[in-house]
């Protein structure tokens, strides 16, 4: 399955993939209006920034996937390709994703009190990750590895 | 082959997912006491409070029995197991032939003797018609009085909060949520609680209840107008007991999640688990913990071979807006941090990470989780940046590859 | 002083996303938490253009400053700021690039010639056409054995696909990874990129067969392994942006990999000399492309870079009878990492003039096939390429163009080491904004570009070889230009 990946030798630690991914899933239908009269957006990607290397993080749609045998609402789920996605309306914001997942790639969103998680934009973007899309550098990749 | 679950909720479930991985042909019959088409139990507080809609509550979609070619067999009860005929016996006597049975009764709430408590009319709060039968008395400025400052009794109380009552809370223990707070955290969270109007009275218990008053122990008597018991929950083990399994406090099992008993699996709140982080047995009475012996145990069930190893005792739960997530054991070498609002504790043993309780700030909890399940080793984990907050950039440039560069299994 | 240029923030579009306060290494911009918005302290602003790119709601743009001094055309507004920054330092103005300056571009008042009824046009996309060149010493004496068998002097040469080199820039003026940009384009492309006088990487040494290994008067990097990685040497005597001048990189610039490169101390200036402390005449030139060739077995030709000055081709007949194969002249509007802004501004002759010259006099010495000729200093585009190989050119060296293609914005302040775009820094955290998976598909895709383009034109002519463009300037008209002009050119005026 073609999933997202990050070459942390090529992360610049712009930010550009949050917000681009945070613009993406925001319902609104481009960047400005989207952070408009100081919104702020959940990203489902975040920068991890460091000394020497920076790379972005979000979720790896694992195999074992715990968030979706953890999720106490069954709110989320995994798609028959292997898309790991979350029924926003369902979520209860409970955290126990937050507290299974490895990689701490589900984020919470505090003013919806829901949380949030890259489903590799299937429903938004016409299907293409909006990180990639809007990394300056190829550093996220949609690939199958 | 013909699979038997009693149970309905998530450790039956995860058994559905775990047995249909490998066999999609197979009768499953899923057994419950309880009417409803499988919901989450741990929603009820949700359902309650009014954020989560009766419908939000079913655990899988409608067509959840249907696509799994799972006949549900609802609102009986299974009184008895019959290993040697290889049948479960329905109250009404209809019995149910098994290949392969699965046991994930869960737990029922534990009400102690208390001095007139027979005389009072009471609630737990446990199950969905439980939450039913509150929300159903619940009015506007009542006084409430629970038992039990534990996760079930402070759910309740922040539900019934938001239902307008005014609630006081009794424990015996001098702390609340003991099970997965420490003594410091449990001083900051009842704080936090008692800031939202819920009042407690901790090193105590009732003395004596009369019809609408209770007379604690040190004197003090409580006035209510609703008594909800939430002192504890006790592990449904009496089918197993009964046919010769190994009981414990829980249901024995192997790390198979076979009982002692030929072709009968256990799974969930009733079982008793090995415990990775302080390496004893131990009821995990959680939801991830039931659903994925749940899993494992359905694949054995289905003739593959798999074991449940790495279960620890972790919680994500929230009052009143405030997180909470711990997991593990606080027995190690600790440390903090704490601020007006956040709270985080690090334990460590062995030069491993072992348990953490996180406070407000709970963001990326589940790599401290991992690091604790997966017993990692710090010796290649930059212990800075793992004190500052759970970052995949304390590991070493191979592990991080490893995690996030897709190389799985 | 006053800032140059102002940073204009449309506040309706701007969503304080802070990508341009990580992206300006000049630190322009600066979230301010207190107004909750961005602010710019525009002194330090280059105008580089990374801000404005990256901005992912098109808030931004960067524009000259307006306030004015007193107008007057003497006077200008840069002189008076440069007397001041002077006033200030006391020292020499440094700038980078190529010079900015009104200078005339003679490219630009060429025009190139089509076939039209007659000797008709050709169609690139059907038929052949042939943009393979070859750099070298073209024998002429051709003898037949009895056999009937051909016999000539055999001397090495360059193979080029495109007739389009990557000129001299050294590991040190720019980034690591826009040398392997530059390596990797090349070796796709089936040309050559030229180390310039920093050395050869050691990762690089697998593009070796594209790789032009140069010997400057600083010698930094050069030993037996590397004359021997490279296709061909080059003996840099001069360069167009500073004819008469040496080079200097600063010591902060050399880090662990340039100073291994370079095989000089960490942390110490790099300086070239401004001559080659062994040559002070053609026989000295001479000796040295002998030494070269004889270090590497006969195997490699050697090209001799020139900077085009006033008696340019009186200096390449030289260099044409010291035993170069290639001679590469090289334009006073070329670019550099750094350059006193006097001598970039005014010391050098156009390639368009020089090139001219130079073709003209071999010819008249009859040493033209003794040598080929690569010119660089300015090639733009395409119908550049055509025009200089027009007028006597065997191929052409690009480097602000392919730096343009890896993303510079020629804000001309390479000299500072803070390239935005990862080109021209050795700062890690700025190396990495270019990634050569990036770059070098940018390069590929520009040359592959231009290739198509000089097919184009030369069917156009009717013309299906590009060695039979070569010299022809009769597809040349000026316009615009002097009787002096045209004939120097060697071409007619349009119309004629």
């Amino acid at each position: 399955m073609k999933k997202v990946y990050v070459n942390e030798d090529w992360c610049l630690a712009c930010h550009l993939c949050e917000f681009y991914c945070a613009a993406a899933n925001s319902g609104a239908d481009s960047m400005i209006k989207a952070f408009r009269d100081g919104k702020k957006p959940v990203p489902r990607i975040q920068v991890e920034e460091g000394s020497e290397v920076n790379f972005a993080v979000q979720c790896r749609h694992c195999d074992e996937h715990p968030c979706v045998k953890g999720c106490i609402a069954g709110a989320l789920s995994v798609s028959d390709e292997g898309v790991v996605s979350c029924d926003e309306n369902k979520c209860v914001g409970c955290g126990t994703c937050i507290l299974s997942c490895p990689y701490g790639c589900i984020v919470p969103d505090e003013e919806a009190h829901v949380i949030r998680k890259c489903d590799l934009c299937v429903k938004n973007h016409n299907g293409a990750p909006a990180c990639v899309e809007g990394c300056p550098n190829n550093a996220i990749v949609f690939e199958e590895r | 082959m013909n699979y038997v679950i009693i149970g309905n909720s998530a450790a039956a479930i995860g058994t559905v997912a775990g047995i249909r991985e490998f066999d999609s042909t197979g009768n499953i019959t899923i057994i419950s006491d309880e009417k409803y088409h499988t919901y989450s139990r741990p929603l009820i507080s949700y359902w309650l409070e009014g954020r989560v809609s009766e419908k939000n509550m079913m655990y899988r979609p409608a067509d959840f029995y249907e696509k799994n070619g799972v006949t549900p067999v609802l609102g009986r009860k299974v009184t008895k197991i019959d290993p040697q005929k290889k049948c479960v016996v329905l109250e009404d006597g209809l019995q149910v032939q098994y290949d392969k049975l699965m046991v994930a009764t869960g737990s029922k709430p534990f009400v102690p003797p208390m001095n007139g408590l027979e005389n009072v009319h009471y609630h737990t709060f446990m199950d969905f018609d439980s939450a039913k039968a509150i929300k159903s008395e619940v009015k506007d400025g009542m006084k409430v009085l629970i038992i039990g400052a534990g996760l079930i009794g402070l759910k309740a109380a922040e539900a019934l909060a938001a239902n307008g009552a005014k609630i006081t809370v009794v424990d015996m223990a001098d702390r609340i949520l003991p099970s997965i707070l420490d003594n410091r955290a449990g001083v900051k969270m009842q704080k936090y609680i008692e800031s939202h109007g819920v009042k407690f009275i901790l090193g105590t218990s009732a003395e004596e209840f009369t019809e609408r008053t209770a007379r604690l122990k040190n004197g003090v008597s409580v006035d209510f107008d609703m008594l909800i018991v939430a002192v504890g929950v006790r592990p449904n083990t009496e089918l197993v007991a009964d046919a010769g399994g190994k009981v414990d406090r829980g249901i024995i099992t192997d790390m198979t999640q076979k009982t002692s008993l030929d072709d009968v699996y256990a799974a969930g709140d009733c079982t008793v688990s090995y415990d990775a982080s302080s390496d004893t047995n131990r009821i995990l009475a959680l939801l991830p913990n039931a659903y994925m012996q749940g899993e494992v145990a359905g694949r054995n069930m289905a003739g593959r071979e798999f074991r449940y190893v790495n279960a620890i005792p972790m919680n994500a739960i929230g009052f009143f807006g405030l997180h909470i997530i711990s997991a593990g054991s606080y027995d190690g070498e600790e440390y903090v941090e704490e601020t007006e609002n956040t709270y985080k504790k690090l334990v460590f043993r062995e030069n491993r990470l072992v348990g953490y309780i996180l406070i407000g700030d709970v963001k990326r909890a589940g790599i401290y989780t991992s690091m604790i399940k997966e017993r990692i080793d710090l010796g290649d984990v930059d212990i800075e940046l793992l004190k500052e907050k759970p970052q995949m950039m304390m590991f070493g440039k191979a592990r991080r590859l490893e995690k996030l560069g897709g190389i799985t299994k | 002083m006053n800032p140059l240029y102002e940073v204009v923030r449309n506040p309706d579009r701007c969503i304080k996303c802070r990508v341009c306060e990580r992206q300006c290494a000049n630190e322009v911009h600066k979230y301010d938490a207190e107004l909750d918005k961005m602010i710019s302290n525009e002194m330090t602003c280059v105008d580089c253009q990374r801000c404005v790119c990256l901005c992912p709601t098109h808030a931004l743009k960067i524009r000259p400053n307006e306030n004015q001094f007193r107008e007057n055309a003497n006077w200008s507004h840069q002189i008076m700021d440069e007397v001041y920054k002077q006033a200030g330092s006391g020292g020499v103005l440094l700038s980078a690039m190529g010079t900015p300056k009104q200078y005339p571009v003679y490219w630009d008042k060429i025009l190139l010639n089509a076939s039209q009824v007659t000797n008709p046009p050709i169609d690139p996309l059907r038929e052949p056409m042939e943009t393979k060149t070859f750099l070298g010493k073209k024998s002429q004496k051709i003898t037949y054995d009895e056999n009937g068998k051909a016999h000539y002097e055999k001397t090495p040469y360059l193979e080029l696909d495109v007739p389009i080199m990557f000129s001299a820039m050294s590991f040190g003026s720019i980034s690591k990874n826009a040398h392997e940009s530059l390596a990797r384009a090349a070796t796709e492309l089936g040309t050559y990129y030229n180390t310039g006088e920093g050395g050869l990487h050691e990762d690089f040494y697998k593009y070796g067969k594209n790789t032009i290994c140069q010997v400057a008067s600083g010698r930094f990097g050069v030993f037996k392994g590397y004359l021997d990685a490279g296709a061909a040497i080059e003996i840099k005597m001069g360069q167009g942006a500073k004819p008469g001048i040496g080079g200097h990189l600063p010591g902060m610039k050399i880090n662990d990999e340039i100073s291994r490169t370079r095989m000089i101390p960490k942390g110490t200036d790099a300086i070239s000399p401004a001559p080659h402390h062994d040559i002070y005449s053609i026989e000295d030139l001479r000796q040295l492309v002998f030494s070269l060739k004889e270090a590497t077995n006969w195997e490699k030709p050697v090209i001799v870079k020139i900077a085009a000055v006033h008696n340019v081709a009186a200096i390449a007949s030289g260099v044409a009878r010291s035993g170069a194969d290639i001679i590469a002249i090289d334009g006073f509007r070329g670019g550099t990492g750094a350059a006193p802004t006097r001598i970039r501004d005014n010391v050098g002759i156009p390639i368009e003039l020089a090139l001219a010259a130079v073709d003209s006099r071999l010819r008249d010495e009859g040493i033209r096939n003794d040598v080929s000729v690569v010119v660089g200093g300015s090639i733009r585009s395409a119908a550049d390429v055509v025009k200089a190989i027009a007028l006597g050119a065997d191929a052409c060296y690009i480097a602000s163009a392919a730096l343009l293609a890896l993303g510079c914005h020629l804000c001309r302040s390479c000299n500072t080491g803070k390239c935005n775009w990862g080109i021209a820094t050795q700062r890690a955290d700025l190396v990495k904004r270019l990634n050569p998976d990036v770059g070098y598909k940018r390069l590929v895709n520009l040359v592959t570009a231009w290739d198509h383009e000089v097919k184009e034109i030369m069917g156009g002519m009717g013309i299906n070889s590009i060695e039979a463009l070569r010299g022809n300037r009769l597809m040349l008209r000026g316009v615009g230009l002097t009787q002096k002009e045209l004939d120097l050119l060697g071409i007619q005026h349009a119309g004629e």
